[in-house]
């Protein structure tokens, strides 16, 4: 495309942004390849021995990191599906709506959780549930990710909408569908990939955080409970773990993916 | 049609205060919600800033002072770790742009089937744990870490775990996606006619990237600059698990003052001068003419 003239020059310079290229995704893979091949190793050290399973036989006996593993899956999932619906009913009102009272409060409500820095919230959702006098728990943990995750949700379910023909819509209430109908029968299927978008976002998310999970748990979630192994030192559980966590993202990306690309 | 006007309009407002209270019905729980787990939280450590600590670390709510804010102004170290944590956002930013350009430069002027596949590929590090591939930067750059390995043949350098280096590794790491997507987005709409009526003028290639490229990409340089900027100046987990005694940065600070040092009123106003300095960010960001984050 832009190499339209193909002077040496030009040839040369794409020859070195190819090689940067390749070097930028070897950076990126790199770590990740590491950290997957030597939780396949015998050793306890950074020493190839012997392909071994060890590590993840070690990890699924460990029942701590199971407890950790169980809290982590029933956190993202409740904070998931709470976030979710609230999420796409905000970006309803927003989209949808063209005044009603209080909006544009609530517009700048529901952008200030993604930009707010991880330890502002953290630190304020602590200071908030304690001078309550909440006991800190798997609820409290619970609340604070569906505090962050609507903003999310609605984000993404917002793009979709605001790619959508109203038209469609009017059409419906034309003939004389009801609103709950119409919602139901036109616009939720046409937005459901920003729904399912928004969603899996919403649950990476959650999986991931230990920011905010780290200062309002009550038992740990599955990233608090390896933050900590982390810290007190490098061991190849850690890697199987690690390994675990990222075949799960990998999954979430390329499901996402399928769902844009099946509209 | 003359004699139902007022008939009309009244309907039309009838049918708007329906609207109106449809729209806010359906905004209502989230609202509540973000009003009472978002909103007040943040109000109350705006107020907490200014109470004073007492003997548990927990504030009191008397005896309100100015204290905890003055001293993010006149305490040496909180004064150096801030600016530290500044440089290092900045210089942050910078590598991720001196990096993220020129590669998402090179994705964008691929065919199209190549830039999807070259895309996934960046997608996959974005939506993988954060924790995870900090992780694995903490057994690359260790004593017998791979990088290690790397520097001793080559003698330039030994291990740099714990220090500010391993620091800039991983946050650059951790951030690039951030820089690299806005950017990609921004080059891909480039009109490249533009550019080659530059090069028809007889601007040299360079000349045409400056004058030409650079200012229509400006956009999504200001975006991706944000948004590694904004995690960068809060980040945590990076500087906690590869750096140092030596490295601490604001995010690490603020997290000692609420669940090390118990100095809470200190902590608050920490956060808040955190929040503020993102929401000035913002705000440019906004002002450069962004329509979303």
């Amino acid at each position: 495309m832009t190499t339209r003239n193909g002077s040496a020059l030009t040839r040369r310079l794409d020859r070195i942004l190819k090689g940067h290229a390749w070097f930028v995704y070897l950076f990126f893979y790199l770590p990740i390849l590491v950290l997957i091949v030597f939780s396949f190793n015998e050793s306890r050290f950074f020493t190839w021995e012997a392909l071994s399973l060890r590590w993840y036989r070690q990890m699924f006996a460990n029942d701590n990191l199971m407890a950790a593993l169980w809290a982590s899956l029933q956190v993202a999932a409740i904070s998931t599906v709470i976030s979710t619906v609230l999420g796409t009913a905000a970006a309803l009102a927003l989209e949808r709506y063209k005044r009603w009272l209080g909006k544009r409060t609530f517009d700048a409500l529901l952008y200030l959780p993604v930009i707010i820095p991880d330890v502002t919230m953290a630190a304020m959702l602590l200071v908030f549930f304690t001078s309550l006098g909440q006991q800190l728990s798997i609820t409290t943990i619970v609340l604070s990710h569906i505090a962050f995750n609507i903003s999310f949700v609605s984000i993404v379910v917002r793009a979709r909408l605001a790619n959508l023909d109203p038209a469609l819509e009017e059409a419906a209430a034309d003939l004389y569908a009801g609103r709950w109908q119409a919602f139901r029968r036109i616009t939720l299927p046409l937005i459901m990939p920003g729904v399912l978008g928004g969603a899996l976002l919403a649950l990476t998310l959650s999986l991931d955080d230990v920011v905010i999970t780290q200062f309002v748990k009550g038992p740990d979630t599955l990233p608090t409970f390896v933050f900590g192994l982390i810290k007190r030192g490098v061991t190849p559980e850690i890697n199987a773990v690690s390994t675990l966590m990222l075949t799960a993202s990998v999954v979430l990306v390329l499901s996402s993916l399928a769902l844009q690309r099946r509209n | 049609m003359t004699t139902d006007g007022p008939v009309t309009a009244e309907l039309e407002a009838a049918a708007d205060r329906a609207e109106s209270r449809r729209g806010l019905f359906l905004a209502l729980p989230s609202y509540i919600y973000l009003l009472f787990l978002f909103a007040l939280p943040l109000l109350i450590i705006g107020v907490y800033s200014f109470a004073s600590r007492s003997r548990t670390g927990m504030p009191k709510l008397e005896g309100w002072n100015l204290d905890s804010i003055t001293k993010l102004f006149t305490d040496d170290l909180i004064r150096s770790i801030f600016a530290r944590s500044l440089i290092v956002a900045v210089l942050t930013t910078v590598f991720c742009l001196l990096v993220g350009y020129p590669f998402a430069y090179y994705i964008a002027t691929r065919s199209e089937k190549m830039r999807n596949i070259l895309l996934v590929f960046v997608m996959i590090p974005f939506w993988t744990n954060f924790l995870v591939r900090t992780y694995a930067w903490r057994v690359l750059l260790g004593e017998d870490g791979l990088i290690t390995a790397l520097g001793r043949f080559l003698n330039l350098w030994d291990s740099m775990l714990f220090t500010l280096p391993a620091v800039y590794i991983g946050l650059v790491y951790g951030f690039l996606p951030f820089m690299v997507l806005p950017l990609y987005a921004s080059i891909e709409r480039l009109d490249w006619s533009l550019v080659e009526a530059a090069r028809d003028l007889y601007a040299s290639g360079w000349v045409a990237f400056r004058k030409v490229t650079l200012p229509l990409t400006k956009q999504g340089i200001i975006a991706g600059s944000i948004l590694v900027f904004i995690p960068s100046l809060g980040a945590y987990v990076t500087p906690d698990i590869l750096g140092g005694a030596k490295t601490t940065l604001i995010g690490n600070y603020v997290v000692n003052q609420f669940l090390t040092a118990r100095n809470w009123p200190l902590g608050s106003s920490l956060s808040m001068a955190i929040m503020m300095v993102m929401l000035v960010a913002t705000v440019f960001y906004f002002r450069s003419g962004a329509k979303t984050l």
